[in-house]
């Protein structure tokens, strides 16, 4: 191979040995008998106090990677090949004690879910402090050292913290633990292994600058693993980008995100919504086909199947490693042709928005849900309180907000399947809609489907695809014979499912495909709403972006509405007419997307515009929410947001009396006591001090 | 599988193309070792329930008074008993009234057990509260106790006691089909199904019930287990089969008062069936739950 070592790129960086470095690193899974190769030829370093990203979606080994360096792999893993060197040590060759000593002294990991990472049955004090104990503090020493680090991660009050347990603790405030245990020991490696990826966005911002403020600290350096890219480009100095196993290109963050050398990182950044793009736009590019398995046999390059630019060449013999720029590498042979990689997808058809004589479709007022939490007395949990909201026929309605907003409880109570308090108003085209599901007549029934987040959960698994798709056309169009047939073909045609998955069930099909079947089986009845809660966030990027395109099309030849809910401002942003945005039980803001978007806005829709990471460069200022989300069981009295609002006003108005959502521009509504120009005023300033 | 090895807890779904050539459960369980084993076991005491009176080499009932107590010879392989009948063929003859009843029992208690078991899960709320106590009452006597009763009340015949296991192991089956039915209920697929029209049964039989059949399986050979144990307790204590028709619980229980007397055959082997039965269902019971598990 002419492959340029990555080595010769970090020794141009200057300075010291690197505290990482892997060198053409394989490894190998056992499967039935078999050996399939996980990754092939993995090659990177990490320098001082360094911070390396390694992106990749998921099944391209990024997380084999963490596990493989600190020999963490599973039983039927191993490594066939290649050298790692941790702060000038091999990992690889070690015996049992020193392999420990390693894993407690020089490389720390955090995973995405920090309720696994922590013992249940342990108090969170004892839990760090045990770190200190191991390095051979006595047990008070370790206590007061572990209550210092608690402080260093943000904890508000690390004393009382300590005597908690971990089901005790939010999310957020769990991952700041494990980071806390993570740094005890002052390693000299941090490998995050999707830190945040479970996290809400404002949580995420928080744990981000965290780790980035201790990182300068603790002169620690970072290996971080994510499939977010954007995450990537806010935290890490340099990146590799992993597919199928192998590393496909590698350079500074900034510029491989933006002005990517090979081909599968140029389409994988098309797939993302950014700056602003809308449906109107033109369709999201794609990444065709599919991730090859594990233990593929592909003679030359991995990506060659799914590649726009593949000649010949690429599919016989795997390429080298390209130097395409300083401590830049690409493994392509036409990298300087990759910025120009065809569309995958034509850009074409802008869609249409929705027509312009509006006619209110849906219309919730006064819309309420509390339940009742077993087990505390009888304490009420507040989900949604006294939501107006309304759906025009064609729109799409995105529907934003942190988890526990009551976003989700929306849709159901839309869709029949929870109850609303009484007193509220769902109505269908002027007609009020049963509470229940059950009591629901056919066309009520065909008017409201859904798309859920998680195929998995939504579809029987049971079931073939042919069954899964035909139950609306039977049940709520009434077809059958000839006419059934028809419309199945049709149906599974406009979501580009093939014939041949009829015969399938869900777990033969690929996240992508399940997540069509769904949409699929929304659309059969021929319904008038369809809700789509959080349709893409268990997929890959590059799948999303082909559901994104599909939703769009679907909209506009069937002039269907959306209630669109998603976490990715993005792609709400992409797909969406209007947008309200939920905070605790209540709409904080509703509007036309750009407006939203674009502001003024509400101070807490500003916060979260601001937390989330973007690739498109890094944002100067940050509204920084303090604190963490209220419980719903006690609502904050007067404005629900005024406990973490940086924008409170001193009257202490926000604290007494809850501002009503009123019209400040010609559908534009907000619930805050602060006038629609001032806000203006306040977010072209930028942050609050 | 593949996937799950190679991409630990990335809480994303794995892209994957269509996967042809996996192996069916029912491939997977033949290349299983403790699988065969348990099922050549099993499948070997179910011949001799069949076809025992082809099989065996003398009349189970034939007494012969003057070859009483005869050690195992070539004769009679097993030896005879205190009237001189062989051992071995009333081994083999008696699967046929311990398979068949405990066939049965399980085979009413799944029934009815997982019809119960999916209307407690799929209510929930009051229904699975008072079937849940009631359960739980019943659960507190020990079987062969409550079917004592039941037997003494009714007098012994396999009808009774097909019938009084049956029910009692159908609140064991309940039990176990309820928790797998609440684990379904909490997904999409139902709320799906309710949004398309489908009414509650057709809910519980056409959209559940699929998704409960592994549990129900694996229920089901580990209750033919121990119903094979209660049985044969039941007949030992004298309220099972009735004489002079083989059975092996009878037969220790009529022999083993010459264990003293050094007569060691007609205990063992009765004894020895009993267990390799239970042993073979066990086998094959743990493959199972195995291979639906990975």
């Amino acid at each position: 191979m002419t492959a340029t070592d990555a080595s010769a790129a970090a020794a141009g960086r200057g300075g010291a040995e690197p505290t990482l470095s892997v060198g053409h690193l394989d490894v190998v899974y056992k499967v039935r008998g078999r050996d399939r190769l996980a990754l092939r030829d993995v090659s990177f370093e990490v320098g001082r106090r360094e911070s390396y990203g390694l992106v990749g979606e998921s099944g391209s080994g990024k997380s084999t990677v963490a596990l493989a360096l600190t020999r963490y792999l599973p039983r039927n893993g191993r490594v066939s090949a290649g050298t790692v060197s941790i702060n000038g040590a091999d990992p690889l060759a070690m015996s049992g004690a020193d392999l420990r000593q390693l894993r407690a002294r020089a490389v720390s990991m955090v995973y995405q879910e920090p309720g696994k990472a922590l013992n249940p049955s342990i108090r969170v004090g004892r839990q760090v402090a045990e770190v200190y104990e191991i390095a051979g503090l006595h047990r008070a020493e370790a206590a007061e050292r572990a209550e210092a680090m608690l402080r260093k991660v943000q904890i508000a009050d690390p004393g009382q913290v300590m005597g908690r347990y971990p089901h005790q603790l939010s999310g957020g405030m769990a991952q700041r633990v494990v980071i806390a245990m993570a740094l005890a020991a002052e390693p000299a490696l941090l490998i995050l292994d999707e830190p945040t990826t479970a996290l809400d966005a404002t949580v995420e911002a928080e744990v981000l600058d965290l780790v980035s403020a201790l990182r300068a600290e603790f002169d620690t350096s970072v290996l971080f693993i994510s499939h977010n890219l954007a995450v990537i480009a806010k935290m890490c100095d340099r990146v590799g980008v992993l597919y199928a196993g192998e590393l496909v290109e590698e350079g500074p963050a900034r510029e491989v995100f933006d002005n990517p050398r090979h081909p599968y990182t140029v389409g994988l950044l098309r797939c993302i919504p950014r700056r602003g793009q809308r449906k109107d736009h033109g369709r999201l590019d794609t990444i065709p086909g599919f991730l090859p398995s594990a233990g593929h046999t592909l003679t030359g390059c991995v990506f060659a199947p799914r590649c726009l630019l593949a000649e010949d060449r690429c599919r016989e013999v795997p390429p080298p490693t390209y130097q395409v720029g300083a401590g830049r590498t690409a493994r392509c042979y036409r990298h300087d042709e990759a910025p120009s990689l065809p569309r995958a997808t034509p850009e074409d058809k802008p869609l249409p928005g929705p027509a312009a004589s509006a006619e209110t479709l849906v219309q919730l007022a006064g819309l309420s849900k509390t339940f009742v939490a077993r087990g505390s007395r009888g304490a009420q949990v507040h989900a949604l309180t006294g939501v107006d909201l309304e759906l025009e026929r064609g729109e799409t309605l995105g529907l934003v907000g942190e988890s526990g907003s009551g976003k989700t409880t929306l849709a159901r109570v839309l869709l029949g399947l929870l109850p609303p308090d009484p007193g509220a108003t769902v109505e269908l085209a002027g007609q009020p809609l049963a509470a229940d599901v059950r009591r629901r007549s056919r066309s009520e029934l065909k008017a409201l489907q859904i798309v859920f987040q998680n195929p998995d959960s939504a579809l029987n698994r049971r079931h073939t695809v042919r069954r899964l798709i035909s139950a609306p056309l039977t049940r709520l169009a009434g077809l059958s014979g000839e006419r059934l047939r028809a419309r199945l073909a049709e149906l599974i045609a406009a979501v580009r499912l093939e014939e041949r998955h009829l015969a399938m069930r869900p777990n033969q099909l690929s996240g992508g495909l399940k997540q069509r079947v769904a949409i699929a089986r929304a659309f059969g009845g021929g319904p008038a709403v369809v809700v789509c809660d959080e349709p893409t966030s268990a997929l890959d990027v590059s799948v999303q972006a082909a559901i994104l395109n599909l939703l769009a099309d679907l909209q506009a030849g069937e002039q269907v509405s959306y209630l669109f809910i998603s976490h990715d401002l993005g792609v709400v942003r992409y797909l969406s007419d209007r947008i309200a945005v939920l905070y605790l039980s209540k709409v904080m803001e509703i509007g036309p997307a750009e407006r939203v978007f674009s502001g003024p806005h509400h101070p807490y829709t500003e916060a979260l515009l601001s937390a989330v990471p973007s690739l498109d460069g890094q944002r100067a200022d940050r509204i920084k929410l303090s604190g963490e989300i209220p419980s719903a069981t006690s609502l904050p009295t007067g404005c629900v947001f005024h406990t973490r609002c940086p924008r409170r006003l001193p009257s202490g108005i926000c604290e007494s009396q809850d501002p009503p959502l009123l019209e400040v521009e010609p559908g534009h509504r907000m619930s805050c006591h602060i006038p629609l120009d001032e806000l203006q005023n306040l977010q072209r300033a930028g942050q609050p001090t | 599988m593949t996937d799950i090895a190679v991409a630990p807890a990335t809480g994303v779904a794995v892209a994957r193309p269509d996967q042809t050539g996996e192996l069916t459960p029912w491939r997977l369980l033949l290349r299983r070792p403790t699988f065969l084993a348990g099922a050549v076991i099993l499948l070997f005491w179910l011949a001799c329930a069949i076809f025992g009176n082809l099989i065996a080499p003398h009349n189970p009932l034939a007494q012969q008074l003057l070859l009483t107590n005869q050690a195992p010879s070539g004769a009679h392989w097993f030896g005879t008993d205190q009237l001189g009948r062989d051992v071995l063929s009333r081994v083999i003859v008696g699967a046929r009234s311990i398979l068949f009843i405990a066939f049965a029992a399980t085979v009413l208690s799944t029934i009815l057990g997982t019809a119960l078991g999916l209307v407690m899960g799929y209510f929930g709320g009051i229904v699975d509260i008072l079937a849940g106590r009631l359960v739980e009452a019943a659960l507190a006597l020990p079987v062969v106790i409550v079917a004592f009763l039941f037997i003494v009340a009714l007098g012994p015949s396999p009808l009774t006691i097909i019938v009084v296991i049956g029910l009692v192991f159908t609140l064991l089956i309940a039990r176990t089909v309820r928790s797998t039915v609440l684990v379904e209920s909490q997904l999409d697929y139902l709320a799906a199904a309710r949004l398309v029209g489908e009414k509650s049964a057709r809910i519980m039989f056409t959209e559940v019930l699929p998704n409960v059949v592994p549990a129900v399986l694996v229920e089901f050979t580990v209750r033919l287990g121990y119903a094979i144990f209660a049985i044969a307790t039941l007949s030992f204590l004298g309220f099972g089969v009735q004489p002079p028709t083989p059975d092996w619980g009878a037969d220790i229980a009529h022999n083993y008062v010459t264990l003293g007397a050094g007569y060691w055959w007609m205990t063992l082997f009765p004894a020895l069936a009993i267990a390799s039965l239970v042993i073979g269902i066990n086998l094959v019971t743990d493959s199972i739950e195995q291979v639906l598990a990975s």
